[in-house]
C-alpha cells in the first residue's frame, strides 16, 4: 500500500482530528507508514476543521492531500469542498444524521451513515466519528479493528480506558456500513 | 528493547529534541503555527528545572538568547516569520558576538502580518543575513518530523562548534503535521569547552567580555576576516544534501522541506508517464549545496533544471548561479499558504519534458 489517503472535515468540536489522529496511531500501530495534517487556520472556532492522514508501507512523500481515497464529511459544508477531492473509485462516507445531500459524483462508492444518531445511542456524541473509523477501516482495510483497539489502550492515559469498550463498540457499528 | 516510534507534532518535537540536546533555558513570544514549540518548553522546563520564559517580545526574547549564550548556556528560541524579522537586530548582534544559539522559525506567508499557513517566504532573510552587516547564520532546513528531531539536536552541536546561530527554517506544514519519530536512547552531545563565556574571572587574569562593538576600523575589519574565514570553513565543511536519481535524470528538481516532500510523489508519476526526474534537497540552505548542482549541470542526460518553492521564487537564485547557464532553470511557486498540487508540478514537468528550452527563466 503507497500513500492511501483520507481526508476528515466537519465543524470544529466534533472530533475530527483526534478521529485523524486514531486512525494514524492504529496504522502505526500495524508498523506501517503514517502522516497527520491538520487544516490550523483561523476558521476552527465553530468553523469547519478537516485534516489529511496519509497511511503506506513506504516513507511518505506529501502529507499533504488534495486526491483522497476516502473523504469522511461530518458537515455539508465540508461535503460541498472536499467531494471533488475524491479519487474516482473512491469513498465518500458521511454522517447521514447531519447531511441530507447526495454527491453529484458518480464515479465514487457513496456510503451514508447515521453516525450521530449511533453515538447518541451510545450516550457518547464523540462516538460518531469514531464509527466512522469502523466503516473506513472495514471498507478499506487501511488499518484492522484490532489495531485500533490495541492503539486505544497505548495511547489514552490509564484513567480514560473505562472509555474504549465504548469506542469499540461504536466502531463495529460504523463497520457494518461497509458490507 | 529497541525504542518505539512515537506520534508526534512536528513543533513539540523540535522542543523534546532542544531538551534532550542539553537545552535548559528558552526564551520566545507566542505566534502561529509555532506556538506549540513553546506550550511544550513552558510545560518541561518547570519539571526539569531549566528556564523558561514568555517574554514581553520577540526581540527582548532574542536579548535573553543572547544574555544565556553569553554564559556559555544551551539556549533555544523559536518564532514565525514577523517574529524572526523583529529578532533579526539580535541576530546580527549574536552573529557579531560569535554566540551559539540555535533560532526556530516556522515559517508563515507574508508579507508583513500576511498569514498564518505554510511558506518558504524566509528564504533570502535566513540565508542572506537577514540583520544588518557582514555574517551568516547556518541555515538547515529539515524535510521529516524525524529530520526535525535530529538535526535539531545537530543544531546544537553545530551552534556550540563554530560560535554562531543556527538556524532552523521549517513551515507550517512541518510545525503542525505529525509523523512518528523514534527517538534515541543517548543523543550524540558534543561537550565543548566555552572559556570565552561571560561567568566571571574564576581565577583567570582576566575577565571575558562579550561584545560585537569594535571602534577601531582595523580592528573590526579583523574580526569581520576572522568571521568570514570561519564562514568559508564552513561552507568546505557543513555542505548537506540529499540526492537521487541524477544518474539519468532528464529534469532535475530543486525543493527543500515540504516542497521536496510533494516533489517526491510528483517524480513517481512522471516516472509512471516514462519521464526521468531527480532530486537535488538541500538540508542546508547556508551552506548550499552549490558543488552538487553545479556537477549535475554539467551532465549530458541533464536537460532542464526545476526549481520549487513557496515563493515568488528565492532559492531559484542560488540554483541559478550554481547551474550557471549550463542547462535552463524553470521555476514553479505558489505563495500566500497555498501548496502547489502534485498535479501541477507534474503539469509543469510535462512542459519541461516537451520543451525543456522554453519557459524558463532569464
Amino acid at each position: 500500500m503507497t500513500d492511501f489517503s483520507i481526508i476528515l472535515a466537519g465543524f470544529g468540536g466534533q472530533g475530527i482530528l483526534s478521529a485523524g489522529k486514531m486512525a494514524a496511531e492504529a496504522a502505526l500501530y500495524e508498523g506501517k507508514e503514517v502522516s497527520w495534517f491538520p487544516s490550523y487556520g483561523p476558521e476552527m472556532r465553530g468553523g469547519t476543521a478537516n485534516c489529511s492522514v496519509v497511511i503506506s508501507d513506504e516513507p511518505i512523500g506529501s502529507p499533504v492531500v488534495n486526491d483522497a481515497d476516502v473523504v469522511i464529511c461530518l458537515n455539508q459544508p465540508s461535503m460541498e469542498k472536499f467531494e471533488p477531492c475524491i479519487k474516482p473509485g473512491g469513498i465518500l462516507i458521511i454522517d447521514s444524521s447531519l447531511i441530507h445531500i447526495k454527491p453529484t459524483r458518480t464515479d465514487i462508492k457513496f456510503i451514508p451513515m447515521n453516525a450521530s444518531e449511533i453515538a447518541s445511542e451510545l450516550g457518547n456524541m464523540a462516538f460518531a466519528t469514531i464509527s466512522m473509523l469502523g466503516c473506513l477501516s472495514a471498507a478499506t482495510g487501511c488499518f484492522k479493528r484490532e489495531s485500533f483497539e490495541s492503539a486505544l489502550y497505548e495511547v489514552l492515559p490509564e484513567r480514560r480506558h473505562k472509555l474504549i469498550p465504548g469506542n469499540v463498540a461504536a466502531f463495529d457499528k460504523g463497520a457494518k456500513f461497509a458490507e | 528493547m529497541a525504542n518505539k516510534k512515537v506520534l508526534m507534532k512536528g513543533n513539540e518535537v523540535i522542543a523534546e529534541a532542544a531538551l534532550r540536546a542539553g537545552c535548559r533555558n528558552y526564551f520566545g513570544y507566542p505566534i502561529t503555527p509555532q506556538t506549540e514549540v513553546m506550550h511544550y518548553m513552558a510545560k518541561k522546563m518547570v519539571q526539569i528545572g531549566g528556564n523558561f520564559v514568555q517574554a514581553e517580545s520577540e526581540v527582548s526574547a532574542i536579548n535573553m538568547v543572547y544574555g544565556a549564550a553569553a554564559a556559555g548556556a544551551r539556549v533555544m528560541t523559536s518564532s514565525s516569520s514577523p517574529g524572526i524579522s523583529l529578532k533579526q537586530e539580535g541576530i546580527s548582534y549574536i552573529a557579531g558576538a560569535e554566540l551559539p544559539a540555535v533560532c526556530v522559525n516556522i515559517v508563515r506567508a507574508g508579507p508583513g502580518l500576511g498569514g498564518i499557513l505554510p511558506s518558504q517566504g524566509d528564504y533570502w532573510q535566513a540565508t542572506k543575513g537577514g540583520g544588518h552587516g557582514d555574517y551568516r547564520n547556518l541555515v538547515i532546513a529539515p524535510a521529516s518530523v524525524q529530520e526535525l528531531y535530529e538535526l535539531t539536536v545537530e543544531a546544537f552541536n553545530l551552534a556550540d562548534k563554530y560560535r554562531m546561530l543556527v538556524m532552523i527554517l521549517g513551515d507550517g506544514t512541518l510545525g503542525q503535521m505529525m509523523e512518528p519519530v523514534l527517538f534515541r536512547d543517548e543523543e550524540p552531545i558534543e561537550k565543548i569547552e566555552k572559556p570565552w563565556a561571560a561567568v566571571g574571572r574564576g581565577g583567570r587574569e582576566k575577565h571575558n567580555t562579550v561584545t560585537s562593538i569594535y571602534i577601531d576600523p582595523d580592528d573590526l575589519e579583523a574580526k569581520n576576516h576572522e568571521l568570514q574565514d570561519k564562514y568559508k570553513y564552513i561552507e568546505e565543511n557543513e555542505v548537506r544534501y540529499e540526492a537521487y536519481g541524477l544518474e539519468d535524470a532528464e529534469i532535475v528538481i530543486t525543493a527543500f522541506s515540504t516542497c521536496s516532500r510533494i516533489c517526491k510523489n510528483v517524480i513517481k508519476q512522471a516516472a509512471e508517464q516514462g519521464i526521468k526526474v531527480g532530486m537535488i534537497r538541500p538540508i542546508t540552505l547556508w551552506p548550499f549545496p552549490k558543488d552538487i548542482i553545479r556537477e549535475t549541470a554539467a551532465r549530458d542526460n541533464v536537460k532542464a533544471f526545476l526549481d520549487v518553492e513557496l515563493s515568488a521564487g528565492q532559492m531559484v537564485e542560488d540554483v541559478e548561479l550554481a547551474v550557471s547557464g549550463k542547462k535552463p532553470v524553470h521555476f514553479y511557486g505558489r505563495m500566500g499558504g497555498n501548496l502547489p498540487t502534485q498535479k501541477e508540478i507534474l503539469d509543469k514537468i510535462i512542459a519541461i519534458h516537451n520543451n525543456p528550452n522554453e519557459g524558463g527563466r532569464g
